[in-house]
């Protein structure tokens, strides 16, 4: 890894998230879709009660998933378990640390508990995943603590174009870092509400300071092979996989994929035969308040 | 000369920049035919049941097994347990390469991870400090005669050796440090 920015229990964090590169994580329900997700090569598993489709059509507030499912999970595989908390809920957190699971996602998929804050994370031992539109909020997210940032897109949409358009935008404002003087970064650091030693540290080095994985909307091999080009070192399927006519097949087909981004002849392969993918929603027609994306900042 | 990493999923890039310091081209390896001229592979950390799955979707299971047989090859953390005969909780196929028992996610879970200062052993030549990074680490339980134990933390053995073969449960690609990777380096000249 280049030059550390924090100290040693920030290796420890980003540390599993270099582990999970290159990888597919799964959102799961229960004991029978997580070991559906371990045998098809998910790197790990996000345990939830709803997928983030159904949080969409169910409406009302969407919490932590109980404590008992995270286990039941938990007790089901041997890769690593994440769970979602509300935005700044740090007692759902602190739950999620007490309970072992191995990475927290502080998620816009659930209804905000604090609309001006998020969580201290530095005070947690469990590394956490957020998500990001932009440089500014990956940089702000990353300032609180984050090991891993992750695409917003749009999750439950089973529509990409928001993932795609996160993961482009975070990428051309990291080129464009690298291209300014060291003295017009502290303006860029206003500009971005983000602080100027990260400012600093990405235009030095080109990147994020840690791992940069695609949520939101991915639903299909391509998906998955899009978001990798896009600059994405992982990626998360949420709702795509297990409301698909055949999760089964469309996981080991991802995970396929993912590996073998460069290979266009197997991801053709892999891409056959996986009936039909879940329907998907138009972004366009949804209302600003139904777009999780605009959760958090 | 140039080295491998198999590169089908999990920490490959911190390898690759750690040869790259030591003035040798890495080479990713995704596919058999890139096994073809190497001096010797890295297996990386990762999600193991991950490896063991794309390693036989890639046909590379035998191809690898094979070229563990004649050229250094070093395991780390996922990439021990590949090396690994036998597998425990749960138990799962490997390559069998060496003669260890190595018990998956020993210390606990992410929570348990953790940084310590490693013991060498009269085996390990070097006397400089080295800190080993532990994330859902495996444990060596046991290992045969053939087996020469290199660094420990605490009582663990935690960097071993079988004639071509190293395997570590620590990330020594997650340090500012180079020394174990010009180990094996030296092994493979």
């Amino acid at each position: 890894m280049a030059t550390k920015f924090i100290g040693t229990d920030m290796n420890l964090k980003t540390g599993l998230a270099e582990m999970l590169k290159g990888g597919v994580i799964m959102d799961v329900i229960n004991r029978e879709q997580a070991i559906i997700a371990e045998k098809s090569g998910a790197v790990a598993v996000m345990a939830l009660e709803r997928v983030p489709s159904d949080i969409r059509r169910d409406g009302g507030v969407a919490r932590m998933s109980p404590p008992e499912i995270i286990e039941e999970i938990m007790a089901a595989v041997s890769i690593p378990v994440m769970a979602k908390a509300r935005i700044g809920h740090f007692a759902e957190a602190m739950i999620l640390e007490a309970l072992g699971v191995d990475y927290i996602d502080e998620s816009e998929v659930l209804t905000p508990a604090d609309e001006q804050y998020h969580i201290d994370k530095m005070n947690f031992k469990t590394p956490f995943v957020c998500g990001a539109k932009d440089l500014g909020e990956a940089l702000r997210r990353i300032g609180e603590g984050a090991a891993m940032i992750r695409s917003k897109g749009e999750a439950g949409s089973g529509n990409i174009v928001e993932a795609v358009r996160h993961l482009r935008t975070l990428r051309s404002q990291i080129r464009r870092l690298t291209t300014l003087g060291s003295e017009e970064l502290m303006n860029e650091a206003k500009e971005l509400g983000a602080p100027l030693s990260l400012v600093q540290w990405v235009a030095r080095e080109g990147k994020l300071p840690v791992p940069n994985f695609a949520a939101g909307g991915i639903a299909t091999p391509a998906d998955a092979v899009l978001a990798m080009y896009l600059g994405a070192e992982s990626v998360f399927v949420g709702s795509g996989i297990f409301k698909s006519q055949n999760p089964e097949k469309l996981a080991h087909a991802i995970v396929q994929a993912t590996t073998n981004y460069q290979n266009p002849k197997i991801v053709a392969e892999c891409s056959k035969g996986l009936g039909i993918p879940m329907a998907g929603l138009d972004i366009h027609k949804l209302k600003t308040e139904e777009r999780f994306a605009e959760r958090g900042w | 000369m140039k080295v491998g990493v198999l590169a089908l999923q999990g920490a490959v890039q911190p390898h690759e920049e750690k040869l790259k310091k030591l003035g040798i081209t890495p080479i990713q390896v995704r596919y058999p035919e890139q096994l073809i001229g190497l001096a010797g592979i890295i297996l990386p950390g990762g999600e193991s049941t991950t490896m063991v799955h794309l390693l036989k979707l890639n046909q590379l299971w035998f191809p690898l097994k094979e070229f563990v047989k004649t050229q250094p090859t070093w395991g780390v953390c996922a990439g021990a347990i590949l090396l690994a005969e036998t597998i425990t909780s749960p138990s799962q196929d490997s390559l069998a390469s060496m003669e260890i028992t190595i018990e998956r996610n020993s210390y606990g879970r992410q929570r348990e991870s953790f940084i310590d200062t490693l013991v060498a052993t009269e085996d390990w030549k070097d006397p400089s400090p080295l800190e080993g990074v532990f994330i859902r680490a495996p444990r060596i339980q046991s290992y045969s005669s053939k087996v020469k134990v290199l660094l420990k933390q605490g009582n663990d053995p935690v960097m071993v050796q079988q004639g071509r073969c190293l395997a570590s449960t620590f990330h020594p690609e997650l340090t500012s440090l180079t020394l174990v990777h010009q180990y094996f380096i030296s092994q493979c000249r």
